[in-house]
């Protein structure tokens, strides 16, 4: 089973590399075509692995520290694959005021995960945004793009066993699920 | 090279043209608080903003490590609005220090020690909140240990690493109050393209990056203290 999943990964790597490359032939070797580059990439890969970093560090002859430095600076750059449903909790100064920093913590203690990671089932990915537009609804979630309203942590819960229903429904039988990640 | 002279507190000076102020003042034994400014820079990071310095005929401060010095330049390093400024700096910098000397490998050799002494303010401010980060400390390297919680990030190791050595292992990450300076993808420095030369080390003006066989990996005042066991 491990080997198995050793090899999945290493698979999953050359991919990565692969479509990385692929990307990379329609750009210039230019320092200043980092941003587009990683752009690109994001949007073909989902986020930036490590492989996709490395590959793009060496295109454009920069140390790979400083293709990580640009990653990590803009929030728009994703460190972790995508996960199956997108939770973006609001900390903007009305949802600040509301308590969205409590939101946040209720998502974070039912994920086991940190604003910017993923479940390592890949189901969920975590993250902040400042202001979706509209306020009068405080704390905001938006989960899976839909921005929910009042979002205190029992309606975190409630959220949560909505998915967890749909997925039952999914597989009648308790058959198990089809490999998402 | 032209040389200019210009004065410094009183005392008259010559550098050559297109030398910085700071780098005129402390040839000539004059200091004035710094911690990202290196000379062989192209271009000075100013980030710190702990070296300012009043000139005459300048409305407000400015920092010395981006002044170019001028023929007949008079320049104050000890001006009220110029260390009122250092000092603010400086105490916002120590806001999310962790002070702990005595434990610290680099107590007495400190350059956070030195300003303080200088702007004759204390390393535990009152005035801010404090804000610590509790970073995991990193050992991995055979050579030296980091602590990222004591990194002021001024850069010089960035800077030394990259520009003067090439190799380019260390550098920032992350933004505002997360940032950092780390390697890629911020795995321990072991794995990373450090040679371990050790020259970043050298460069750090704090006791964030302290070396292996100088202190064990523990500072000199502990190892003082070790050898006798505390009576219970
Ligand atoms: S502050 Fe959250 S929607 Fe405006
Ligand atoms: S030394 Fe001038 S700003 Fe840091």
């Amino acid at each position: 089973m491990a080997l198995n999943k050793d090899k999945r990964m290493a698979e999953e790597q050359a991919e990565f590399k692969q479509q990385t490359k692929q990307i990379l032939k329609r750009f210039g070797r230019k320092r200043s075509n980092l941003i587009p580059i990683l752009q690109k990439v994001q949007g073909k890969l989902g986020y930036l692995p490590r492989e996709a970093m490395l590959e793009i560090a060496e295109f454009l002859n920069m140390p790979d520290i400083d293709v990580y430095s640009v990653v990590t600076f803009y929030n728009q750059f994703r460190l972790n694959p995508p996960g199956k449903h997108s939770i973006r909790v609001c900390l903007g100064t009305a949802c600040h005021m509301k308590g969205g920093y409590i939101t946040l913590d209720a998502w974070k203690r039912r994920l086991e995960i940190e604003p910017s990671e993923t479940t390592p089932d890949r189901e969920f990915d975590l993250d902040t945004v400042a202001c979706v537009g509209c306020c009068t609804m405080a704390p905001v979630t938006v989960v899976d793009n839909k921005p929910q309203g009042k979002v205190e942590p029992t309606k975190v819960d409630g959220l949560l066993l909505g998915f967890e229903l749909e997925r039952k429904k999914q597989k009648p039988g308790g058959q198990l699920p089809t490999d998402e990640a | 090279m032209k040389t200019v002279s210009l004065t410094i507190d009183g005392n008259k000076v010559t550098a050559s043209e297109g030398d910085k102020v700071l780098w005129a003042a402390l040839d000539n034994g004059i200091y004035i608080p710094n911690l990202c400014a290196l000379r062989d820079a192209a271009e000075p990071a100013a980030a710190c903003r702990l070296c300012f310095i009043e000139v005459e005929g300048c409305s407000k401060p400015v920092t010395a490590c981006t002044e170019p010095v001028q023929e007949g330049m008079v320049v104050n390093t000890k001006g009220a609005n110029a260390l009122r400024l250092a000092r603010t700096g400086f105490e916002l910098l120590m806001a999310s220090h962790p002070v702990d000397c005595a434990h610290c490998a680099s107590n007495g050799v400190c350059e956070l020690q030195i300003i303080a002494r200088h702007l004759s303010i204390k390393l535990k401010s009152k005035r801010f909140r404090k804000l610590l980060r509790e970073l995991p400390i990193d050992s991995s390297s055979p050579e030296f240990v980091y602590d990222p919680n004591k990194c002021v990030l001024c850069g010089r190791c960035v800077w030394i690493c990259r520009e003067r050595l090439g190799i380019g292992a260390l550098g920032f990450a992350y933004r505002g109050f997360k940032r950092m300076v780390t390697t890629f993808g911020g795995e321990p420095i072991a794995e990373s393209s450090c040679h371990g030369c050790d020259e970043c080390v050298l460069a750090c003006p704090t006791g964030a990056l302290t070396l292996k066989d100088q202190h064990g990996g523990v500072s000199r005042a502990q190892r003082q203290k070790d050898p006798q066991p505390t009576a219970p």
